[in-house]
């Protein structure tokens, strides 16, 4: 049985995908069969950070409707031989998803998978709710900004209540915080809010802090998820936020920032 | 604390963060009040209310219908403000 990650936030533009795109990469990577499900109907773009646009034949909607076979649709990465996409229908719109649609289409993936990654659609409309209606696990990327913890609240709630786990009386949805786009110096200056304000705020189990970071948008334009660059602070944090949701322990890095010489020279937290 | 640090800090506009701390907690408990309250709320208000104005000329508002939950039960408090009949205040309360 493959485990079901849904990545959320509610609000559009914090990670969600780049975030899906690096975790799925970063699972297949340490050697589990992993696939990753754009579940943003109309206006797909997991297809353009994963580098596999102009491989798309066949998307989920018509794997659901029986237009094309599982096996058809699915995209093997180029960079890794365990990591698959299913990629969203650009033309037809959400509607066409449906809940029972959707849940043949994972239970046949459970069968040859460990893990499935779906990259949720920002809101709280279809795409979103089915997004998580099947996740064993959630993982809430938030940017430490006033209207994405918010949102981010909101969808614990839709998560605690709208979930089949809650629907069936199971273990409820296993959440996790992602903090992306985090900028230690600003947070330091009192002008964004910290993890622990954050923390305080959500009190879920943080899973990593993700740094802004220039190559985010490097990673995008190339098509490659920025954990396989390894040199870069992003790329190193998804690479700990993967080995953490493995089990494994690692300390938080990223939350204090590089030290510049004059903040060495004049002390300053670490 | 650094010596940079506490003049930066000093800066009245780069306060921001705990205004914003701020205005979420209190946003945030609110929305919470609302959380995983029964969809079916609205409409069992409404619908009390045209029982009630069956026999009794009452406000739009004089009708709350309030819900909680704790660990181990749930409470369905009704509260319904009767008009006044000359000078008495009389409150039915279920």
């Amino acid at each position: 049985m493959a485990r079901i990650i849904v990545v959320t936030s509610g609000k559009g533009g914090v990670g969600k995908t780049t975030t899906s795109a690096a975790i799925a990469m970063g699972l297949a990577k340490k050697g589990h069969k992993t696939a990753v499900i754009d579940f943003d109907v109309g206006l797909r773009n997991l297809d353009l950070i994963m580098g596999c646009e102009r491989r798309v034949v066949y998307d989920f909607i018509n794997v659901i409707n029986g237009e094309a076979s599982l096996n058809q649709a699915l995209i093997r990465d180029k960079n890794c031989n365990l990591l698959y996409i299913l990629p969203a229908s650009q033309t037809r719109d959400k509607d066409a998803l449906s809940q029972e649609g959707v849940g043949r289409v994972l239970e046949e993936l459970s069968k040859d998978f460990e893990y499935i990654v779906c990259d949720s659609p920002a809101g709280i409309e279809k795409g979103a709710n089915l997004a998580l209606y099947y996740a064993d696990d959630a993982f809430i990327v938030t940017n430490p900004e006033i209207s994405s913890v918010r949102d981010s609240d909101r969808m614990l709630g839709i998560l605690s209540s709208k979930s089949r786990r809650a629907e069936v009386n199971e273990d409820p949805i296993k959440e996790y915080l992602l903090v992306t786009r985090y900028d230690s110096s600003r947070v330091k200056s009192g002008e964004m809010l910290s993890l622990e304000d954050i923390q305080e705020i959500l009190s879920l189990e943080l899973l990593g802090i993700i740094p802004e970071s220039k190559s985010v948008l490097t990673a995008s334009n190339q098509g490659t998820p920025v954990i396989l660059d390894e040199k870069s602070e992003a790329g190193q944090a998804y690479a700990d936020v993967v080995a953490r949701y493995l089990g494994e322990k690692k300390p938080h890095r990223f939350i204090d920032g590089k030290k510049g010489f004059l903040r060495k020279f004049f002390g300053g937290r670490s | 604390m650094s010596l940079l640090d506490y003049f930066r800090a000093s800066k009245s506009k780069s306060k921001s963060a705990s205004l914003a701390k701020e205005r979420l907690q209190i946003l945030v408990a609110h929305e919470r009040t609302f959380r995983n309250k029964p969809s079916y709320l609205p409409q069992l208000q409404k619908e009390l209310l045209d029982v009630i104005r069956k026999y009794v000329n009452v406000e739009q508002d004089a009708i709350t219908v309030n819900f909680e939950q704790d660990d181990n039960q749930e409470t369905l408090e009704l509260n319904i403000i009767l008009p006044d009949y000359h000078d008495a205040n009389r409150t039915l309360n279920v």
